[in-house]
């Protein structure tokens, strides 16, 4: 018993590092395409089908440059930041189920790794531990630009942390737990039952917080080309900038995930769409939704995404919480 | 507006109109209203709108802006000054070029070289003609001067090449002999590019 339980474990840990490490390849092409499509261009086209083998040729152009360190540099600290920041990416996920139960070869298999009881806190922990890879690799490259970067996931952390925790405080009030799991289950009455609908303000804080927490485009303030040449990964180059990749990548699905799951129904059947193809669809769009942003909103200055967060959205978070808290009471 | 206005010349700031000095928020209680009154008039989602339109037009309506270039190229106007050509007789085959060396004259780089003699039969004959491309400002003198259009401007812009040299032979830039049917009438300088009409826009006085 004990033996089979530790083998499953690893091949699911496998499946999921491969799945999602493939996924995240994948993914940059279809940034690639969704903007170029949004910008009226036509995006990679020239290497292979419809300029899908452009992922082997840039992975192949990742894995031959050289692997350079600065002269100035904090040796151990500047290799060991992109292997923070992709391995907390892939520890996130071990907590989140991704889909319903489902038999294979008469054997039940449960798409999670550890089913824990604080599966959301897990998550958002060490999602967020994820953010001392920026943090160090811009502190140790021994470059401006690299450091103002740094500075700026320091305030990055500060700023959407709170409101992401706090926006999330309120859904949980209602369902009782921290788990996952719990969490699905307790929208799986259908459409109507789902968490957006009882708690919208909640939903748009978190996913606010999620655009801060994946770094993506109203919120890109850490590696901004225009403004801070590449962030905390000017100095880096070939597999290590391709870890930070990786992890930002895995980071996006983590974040889409927990959304899906939280807010939008989870895994749970939806009409005549099966909860495992529900979530995928859930994900896809917003996925979608990030990559849509990204071509159509501008980024804001960090002292506005301070301003943002603490004087507006924290308030909100704050309020929203009370008025759960008195509904439930009442 | 008027004419009058236009004739005007004494140009000044008087006309500038200073965008957002007065309506620019000055207490906390305003930049806070403002606040919400942009996120609630949905300006974000107006934004996600344009460039969904534009992702669903250059994908289902054939708007798409690129050019892949080697592929298919834009039409260029006849009016285009690239590497010359030495047009043929069409009925012959023979070099249109009489020897005159009115271009050799005109050309002010100094760039067109050509080697003549008195055949037997008392013409001249054209034995070499060469233009230095490293030299060559294409400044169209020589298309503009020869009296029987031999030596025109062509089309031909890609000249990326191991040695400038290439182009610049008698042999590179005088049509051959079995594209000679695909050779086409220079139309002068003056010429509209046949997709002319296509091109035509408002100006913006009348909008």
């Amino acid at each position: 018993m004990e033996t089979s339980i530790i083998i499953e474990t690893i091949i699911k840990a496998i499946v999921v590092l491969a799945v999602f490490s493939a996924l995240a390849g994948f993914t940059t092409y279809i940034e690639r395409k969704v903007l170029a499509y949004m910008q009226r261009r036509l995006g990679p086209s020239n290497v292979g089908p419809y300029g899908l083998l452009q992922l082997v040729a840039d992975g192949i152009k990742l894995f031959t440059k050289e692997d350079f360190i600065p002269q100035n540099a904090a040796r151990p600290v500047f290799m060991i930041a992109p292997i923070i920041t992709a391995a907390t990416a892939f520890i996130a996920m071990s907590a989140v189920p991704f889909f319903p139960e489902f038999e294979l070869f008469g054997y039940v298999v449960r798409p999670i790794i550890a089913d824990i009881n604080v599966g959301v806190l897990f998550v958002l922990g060490v999602a967020s531990v994820g953010l001392y890879g920026p943090l160090l690799a811009g502190m140790s490259s021994a470059n401006k630009w690299s450091l103002l970067g740094g500075a700026r996931t320091a305030i990055q952390l500060l700023s959407y942390e709170v409101v992401s925790g706090l926006a999330l405080l309120a859904p949980l009030m209602l369902v009782g737990s921290l788990s996952l799991i719990d969490i699905n289950n307790y929208q799986a009455g259908g459409f109507t039952s789902w968490l957006v609908w009882s708690q919208p303000l909640a939903f748009i804080l978190f996913v606010i917080a999620g655009f801060a927490e994946t770094n993506r485009t109203p919120f890109d303030l850490l590696e901004h080309e225009a403004e801070i040449v590449a962030g905390y990964a000017t100095e880096y180059s070939g597999l290590r900038w391709g870890m930070f990749f990786i992890g930002e990548y895995a980071n996006l699905f983590t974040v889409c995930f927990l959304v899906s799951l939280i807010f939008l129904g989870g895994f749970n059947d939806l009409w005549f769409i099966p909860g495992g193809l529900a979530i995928v669809l859930k994900v896809m769009f917003l996925i979608f939704f990030f990559l849509w942003t990204r071509a159509s909103w501008p980024h804001i200055r960090p002292d506005q995404l301070m301003w943002l967060c603490w004087k507006i959205l924290m308030p909100l978070a704050v309020i929203n919480i009370l008025i759960t808290g008195f509904v439930m009471m009442f | 507006m008027g004419l009058e206005e236009f004739k005007d010349r004494n140009i000044g700031v008087q006309n500038y109109i200073t965008v957002q000095d007065d309506n620019y928020p000055k207490t906390n209680g305003e930049v806070f209203k403002q606040i919400v009154k942009r996120s609630l008039k949905g300006e974000l989602f107006t934004g996600l709108k344009i460039t969904f339109n534009m992702m669903r037009e250059a994908l289902f309506k054939g708007k798409m802006h690129t050019v892949q270039y080697p592929a298919e190229k834009l039409s260029i106007g006849p009016r285009y000054r690239a590497v010359h050509k030495l047009l043929a007789l069409l009925e012959s085959g023979e070099n249109r070029c009489i020897g005159c060396g009115l271009c050799e004259k005109i050309c002010i780089s100094n760039c067109i070289k050509m080697d003549t003699k008195i055949d037997e039969n008392s013409r001249k004959e054209v034995l070499e003609y060469t233009i230095n491309m490293g030299r060559c400002i294409f400044c169209g003198y020589c298309a503009e001067v020869c009296p029987e259009l031999a030596i025109v401007h062509g089309g031909r812009y890609e000249n990326a090449s191991e040695q400038r040299a290439h182009f610049a032979l008698k042999e590179d830039l005088l049509t051959p002999l079995d594209k000679l049917h695909l050779q086409k009438e220079y139309e002068g300088f003056g010429a509209v590019s046949p997709d002319a009409d296509e091109k035509i826009q408002k100006t913006p006085l009348q909008y």
